[in-house]
């Protein structure tokens, strides 16, 4: 059987890769690349420019003759689509337009969601290991209320249309080397600011595993919800230890308004319902992705941490950040010597090149 | 006595199921005999034969190594955020001062603690800051065979408080909801629990050693599902810690907290009065109760949920009754 897969959000990371994966697929015959944006570089796709918040997204479907849609177009940062209420617009109004036009055209045999844990919101009485079958009474803000809302259009859809198999994903934060997300732009700063007092657990997903899930979901049939993120969980203290980096704490209520001083000038697009990961952290129960869907993720997060650190955009050297590697080299070095065997070598490979071999630390040899 | 005898030639610190010390010589450098030393101390015929430049020399060379790795970030932490290396390392030695020297806490039965597996113990709660749990913890990673961790479930004040939460988490606790208790049981955990809860810890004084409500049994529910063994704990001594005469209620309400405690020294000395007074604590762990031979769905049974909790409750009450009339005074 041959497929006809649509993917919105064709511009982002996780769209990109899904369609330029797919491309290689030989039982996918046709992929209509879809976004506001214009983008290139596709092979085989189709790219059509279009806004799924649009009523004319039914045009497309129907015209297109798609079997498989997967809505990848859901965002997370307000400064990309310009400010929180077009955010809400294109997560929201997108979602259901979209839903509504897959209700309507026949052919549209199977619906893929792109959600993302923030939906479970961030509260410190939540469970320790969330579940799919968790659900927050608190109410929800902000993105997460926009997840919420997205997925309650698509299981009504999924009521609705019962013939067609319905997955929603829900993926932990992404990371890695081609990924632009609100994560790998926190890790991109000279100094980390954390919430003074707060040490939160992070669990991350590194894209090559989210596109796998993602293409899996398009050429297999897994109807359902899942968690999708990586094993493993690090402490953002450890993780800004591993990115050889210093900790910038602030008080919480003022990490909010830092947060959107700095957002105002672009310098960070974390938004401040997400600022509460940074306070409670989030983790998430993977039984359900490796049991019932069948995919174990391949990187964990220590692995989708360290595949950012290494990559070239993140490893560009700034004074500040170059300081900050010697400064950990030096303590390590030291602390090495004086428990008197030779330093291993550091499990970051772009910090310490040569800082297991040296025999002398950096700052002395200044 | 116990002076008299630790001229002439140290005992073994352990106490026997009869509640009497064991008579035999200490052997090991913590202080047991041949007989108490447990599997732990396979390796310790070597420890005791190097000489104390040797050991201080491995302890110095360790805690270097240990520097190294944290200021890299090279260790593990489980789901729930358990950091065994920052535990071990750190946080214990620090509790074990205390277990020994300030409270110098005697455990009796700590056999009853399964040595494998899962199991959740039930202890009474006291002394306005929970510092029962902590030795607790302490108490069965130090005597314990088996050196288990105790995974504590811990109020919401405890896993929202800025700092202390989040060290609490990294010791390995966490909150105290069905969900993270069933899914530590069923991955095989020592689980610790203080149905109590803040009506316990928060009593004032002149109601010290009455057990409180069992909260509605939630702790039963959840060993019944995970059909794990509940241990009950008798904890003695946490009680005086810090006299409660008053709780100033508009003050607490004024900051949140279940309650705002007046001892005798706090607030009048100011930081000075939260140090604790060093009681003589006795923690014991009572014959494990098997929740197995109920049927799978026994945790729906309301009435046996209750049963069950009047039941351990009873038991911890019996156990303190029982060392509390053992009890020599409050401070020796």
């Amino acid at each position: 059987m041959t497929r006809r897969v649509l993917v919105t959000g064709a511009s982002g990371f996780l769209g990109r890769d899904l369609v330029r994966s797919l491309e290689t697929e030989k039982s996918v015959e046709y992929i209509a690349a879809v976004d506001t944006k214009p983008i290139g570089g596709f092979d085989k796709a189709e790219f059509i420019r279009a806004d799924v918040a649009s009523p004319l997204i039914q045009r497309v479907i129907a015209s297109t003759g798609v079997d498989t849609v997967v809505h990848a177009d859901l965002t997370s940062s307000p400064l990309s689509v310009g400010g929180r209420s077009a955010q809400k617009e294109r997560n929201v109004i997108g979602t259901m337009q979209l839903l509504g036009a897959c209700q309507r055209v026949e052919a549209v045999e199977k619906v893929v969601v792109r959600s993302s844990t923030a939906v479970y919101g961030n509260d410190s009485s939540d469970p320790s290991i969330l579940r799919e079958d968790w659900s927050n009474l608190s109410e929800a803000s902000g993105y997460s209320k926009d997840l919420a809302d997205a997925e309650t259009f698509a299981r009504d859809f999924g009521r609705r249309r019962s013939r067609v198999k319905l997955t929603i994903l829900r993926f932990a934060n992404v990371m890695g080397p081609t990924a632009e997300t609100s994560m790998t732009q926190l890790f991109s700063l000279p100094l980390i600011p954390t919430a003074l007092g707060f040490d939160p657990r992070l669990q991350l997903l590194h894209e090559q595993d989210a596109v796998q899930v993602l293409r899996k979901s398009v050429v297999e049939d897994h109807p359902g919800v899942f968690n999708v993120a990586a094993d493993g969980v690090l402490y953002l203290s450890q993780a800004i230890r591993l990115a050889r980096r210093l900790p910038l704490p602030v008080v919480t209520p003022l990490g909010t308004i830092a947060g959107d001083v700095l957002r105002r000038f672009g310098v960070i697009d974390f938004p401040t319902d997400q600022t509460a990961l940074l306070v409670h952290g989030r983790v998430v129960d993977t039984q359900r992705l490796k049991e019932v869907f069948g995919y174990k993720p391949v990187h964990t997060t220590r692995d989708a941490l360290m595949s950012f650190l290494e990559s070239p955009r993140a490893s560009r050297s700034s004074a500040l950040k170059d300081w900050q590697k010697e400064l950990y080299e030096f303590a390590a070095s030291r602390f090495a010597a004086m428990a008197g065997g030779p330093a291993p070598r550091p499990y970051v490979v772009g910090a310490g090149e040569d800082a297991g071999q040296a025999s002398q630390p950096p700052a002395e040899a200044n | 006595m116990d002076q008299q005898q630790a001229q002439v030639r140290e005992r073994c610190r352990a106490i026997t199921s009869a509640s009497k010390r064991c008579r035999n010589l200490a052997v090991d450098e913590r202080g047991f005999c041949k007989v108490h030393a447990g599997p732990r101390r396979i390796g310790a015929p070597t420890t005791m034969q190097r000489s104390p430049e040797a050991l201080l020399a491995e302890r110095v060379r360790e805690f270097f190594e240990f520097m190294r790795r944290r200021t890299l970030g090279e260790y593990e932490i489980d789901s729930f955020g358990f950091d065994r290396e920052l535990t071990e390392q750190i946080l214990h030695p620090l509790a074990l001062g205390l277990y020994r020297r300030w409270w110098r806490v005697t455990t009796l039965g700590v056999e009853n603690v399964p040595m494998n597996g899962a199991g959740l113990l039930v202890g009474n709660h006291s002394g306005t800051l929970p510092w029962d749990a902590v030795m607790m913890k302490a108490a069965v990673l130090e005597e314990h065979p088996g050196n288990r961790h105790v995974r504590l479930l811990a109020a919401d004040l405890a896993v929202s408080m800025p700092v202390l939460s989040h060290l609490a988490r990294k010791a390995g606790n966490t909150v105290a909801i069905q969900q993270d208790s069933l899914q530590m049981l069923r991955s095989g955990e020592l689980v610790g629990v203080f149905p109590e809860g803040y009506k316990g810890v928060g009593k004032p004084f002149g109601e010290r050693y009455r057990l409180q409500r069992f909260g509605r049994g939630g702790f039963v529910e959840v060993a019944l599902k995970a059909r794990v063994p509940i241990v009950p704990v008798a904890i003695v001594g946490a009680e005086e810690i810090y006299p409660m005469v008053a709780n100033l209620r508009p003050v607490a309400r004024m900051f949140g907290l279940p309650y705002f405690p007046i001892t005798p020294f706090f607030p009048l000395l100011g930081p000075l009065g939260l140090l604790p007074l060093p009681t003589k604590w006795m923690i014991e762990f009572g014959d494990p109760i098997p929740t197995d031979v109920y049927p799978e769905d026994a945790f729906e049974d309301t009435m046996l949920v209750f049963d069950l909790t009047d039941r351990i409750r009873d038991t911890i009450q019996q156990m303190l009754n029982r060392n509390l009339a053992a009890r020599k005074g409050v401070f020796s």
